[in-house]
């Protein structure tokens, strides 16, 4: 499995920008299920890239495999030019071959769940402090003042000492992006940060995101809103039963597909 | 009263000890290997199977003679295991076979994307263990914890067989001394009240502070 230390270098900057991420003939199986079947994504700094696809596509465990929450089968991933390390354990299953690279990494990426994940026995203000304060030694002082910027950046600056059971899944989800935030993460990760919401809730969130596109954070992005990655994408991403069956800038995705299944999907969702 | 004192001090100290062999149970049957699972399976089905009074008298003595010979096949002194760091090991050993179920069902019950949303920003696992996951599975463990320590307090009395002079102990040779056998006996029983009492004014606030970011059920009728 560790077949893939080869190629290396030769990724840097083939559009100016670095990449940040790199993932390469990537596959995962659970069990018998194959859901990924060679994928490969690429996002360079200043890139939104947005995954769209229908349910158990793999888009979402494509996401989740970019920090190891779920351990690829087999492939390549290099987030910042660095490759994970990864072994087959006693069992035959792929795992990280090293912990401590994975939390450096992950420690890089801001990742924004469905379901916000906040942590229930702290109030706004100690889930965003949390990871900069324990994780990368942050003075706690030094963080708050940071973290009360992000969550004023958020519209949630009245609400930094209220715990996360009080608030909508809207504002939830805003501190979440703030908490992911916090970390001044290389790369954003967006899992369906929308999915969970109330529809009037959902514009609040989104113009979040949109602001971080626009300013050049670097996203990759799993939705349902066609829409919003039509506007903030800069690239598209179109998965079908874990294979990329097309992608390329929204223009062309959603202005001229050119495979059925994609027109289908667009069709259907549209 | 130093009767009373001693009873307090091996609750504690068994709650505590308990505690520890809990929490770590816990975790070795959640995310052990194998053999740690079936090791601490073993455990908890056997303590828990067998009376307290038994395991009382089997670990006290023959844990005391085990060690003892250990200690002289070593080539050392055989000692006198003090009653009370007996009594703490003892009942501490039994308490943490329980613990173990009620921390391990705390810990099942915390909403899982909190423990990925840690493990996502980098956490490392003793981090999110002292972080996340201990003060997440507090609100769901406490009522369960709490009624180990009230039956600790009283577990105390079984200490009496083996001759360690408790509350019950003290009050059967006092009520045995002056024939006063109910004057000692209810006092006795106040006193075991008044701790009970005590202990849960100080675990309802310690549920109150753990469930600091729950709402109240009551709003939710």
């Amino acid at each position: 499995m560790t077949s893939f230390a080869a190629s290396a270098l030769k990724h840097k900057a083939q559009n100016g920008a670095a990449e940040a991420i790199h993932v390469e003939n990537l596959h995962k199986k659970f069990g018998q299920l194959h859901v990924l079947k060679g994928v490969s994504l690429s996002a360079r700094d200043g890139e939104v890239i947005a995954i769209i696809g229908g349910s158990g596509s793999g888009k979402s465990t494509l996401l989740r495999c970019i920090n190891c929450l779920e351990n690829p089968t087999s492939g390549i991933i290099r987030v910042n030019g660095e490759e994970i390390e990864l072994r087959a354990d006693s069992h035959g299953h792929t795992v990280p071959a090293d912990r401590r690279q994975i939390e450096r990494i992950r420690s890089k990426l801001g990742m924004v769940f469905q379901n916000f994940n906040l942590w229930s026995h702290m109030t706004l203000i100690e889930n965003v402090i949390e990871v900069p304060v324990h994780v990368l030694g942050v003075k706690r002082d030094v963080a708050i003042r940071e973290a009360e910027k992000l969550l004023a950046r958020v519209g949630l600056a009245e609400k930094r000492d209220v715990y996360p059971a009080y608030l909508s899944g809207g504002q939830q989800q805003r501190a979440a992006i703030a908490r992911a935030l916090a970390i001044n993460p290389r790369v954003m990760l967006f899992d369906e940060p929308t999915s969970a919401l109330d529809p009037e809730l959902v514009g609040e969130v989104l113009k979040v995101i949109g602001d971080l596109a626009r300013e050049g954070r670097t996203m990759v992005l799993v939705t349902h809103e066609m829409k919003f990655a039509r506007e903030v994408a800069t690239h598209v991403v179109y998965l079908y039963n874990g294979l990329v069956e097309e992608e390329g800038p929204p223009e062309q995705i959603f202005g001229a597909p050119k495979s059925e299944r994609l027109k289908q999907f667009i069709r259907n969702i549209g | 009263m130093l009767g009373l004192l001693h009873s307090v001090e091996i609750a504690v100290g068994a709650t505590c000890l308990g505690l520890l062999i809990g929490t770590g149970g816990a975790y070795g049957k959640l995310y052990g290997g194998p053999v740690v699972r079936d090791l601490l399976a073993a455990y908890t089905t056997i303590v828990r199977a067998v009376p307290e009074l038994v395991l009382i008298l089997l670990l006290y003595y023959a844990g005391t003679d085990l060690i003892n010979q250990a200690l002289t096949a070593m080539g050392y002194q055989r000692v006198d295991i003090s009653g009370l760091a007996a009594g703490i090991f003892v009942l501490g050993f039994v308490q943490g076979a329980y613990s173990t179920e009620v921390i391990r069902g705390a810990i099942l019950a915390i909403p899982q994307g909190q423990i990925e949303a840690a493990r996502a920003y980098g956490m490392s696992p003793g981090l999110l263990l002292r972080r996340i996951t201990l003060p997440a599975m507090l609100p769901f463990a406490i009522p369960g914890l709490a009624n180990l320590w009230l039956i600790a307090t009283k577990d105390t009395a079984l200490l009496a067989v083996v001759g360690f002079y408790e509350l019950a102990l003290a009050t059967r040779q006092a009520a045995g001394v002056t024939k006063a056998y109910f004057t000692f006996f209810f006092a006795a029983g106040v006193l075991y009240l008044l701790l009970s009492l005590f202990s849960n004014f100080l675990i309802g606030r310690v549920e109150a502070w753990s469930r600091r970011g729950m709402p109240s059920l009551k709003e939710a009728r």
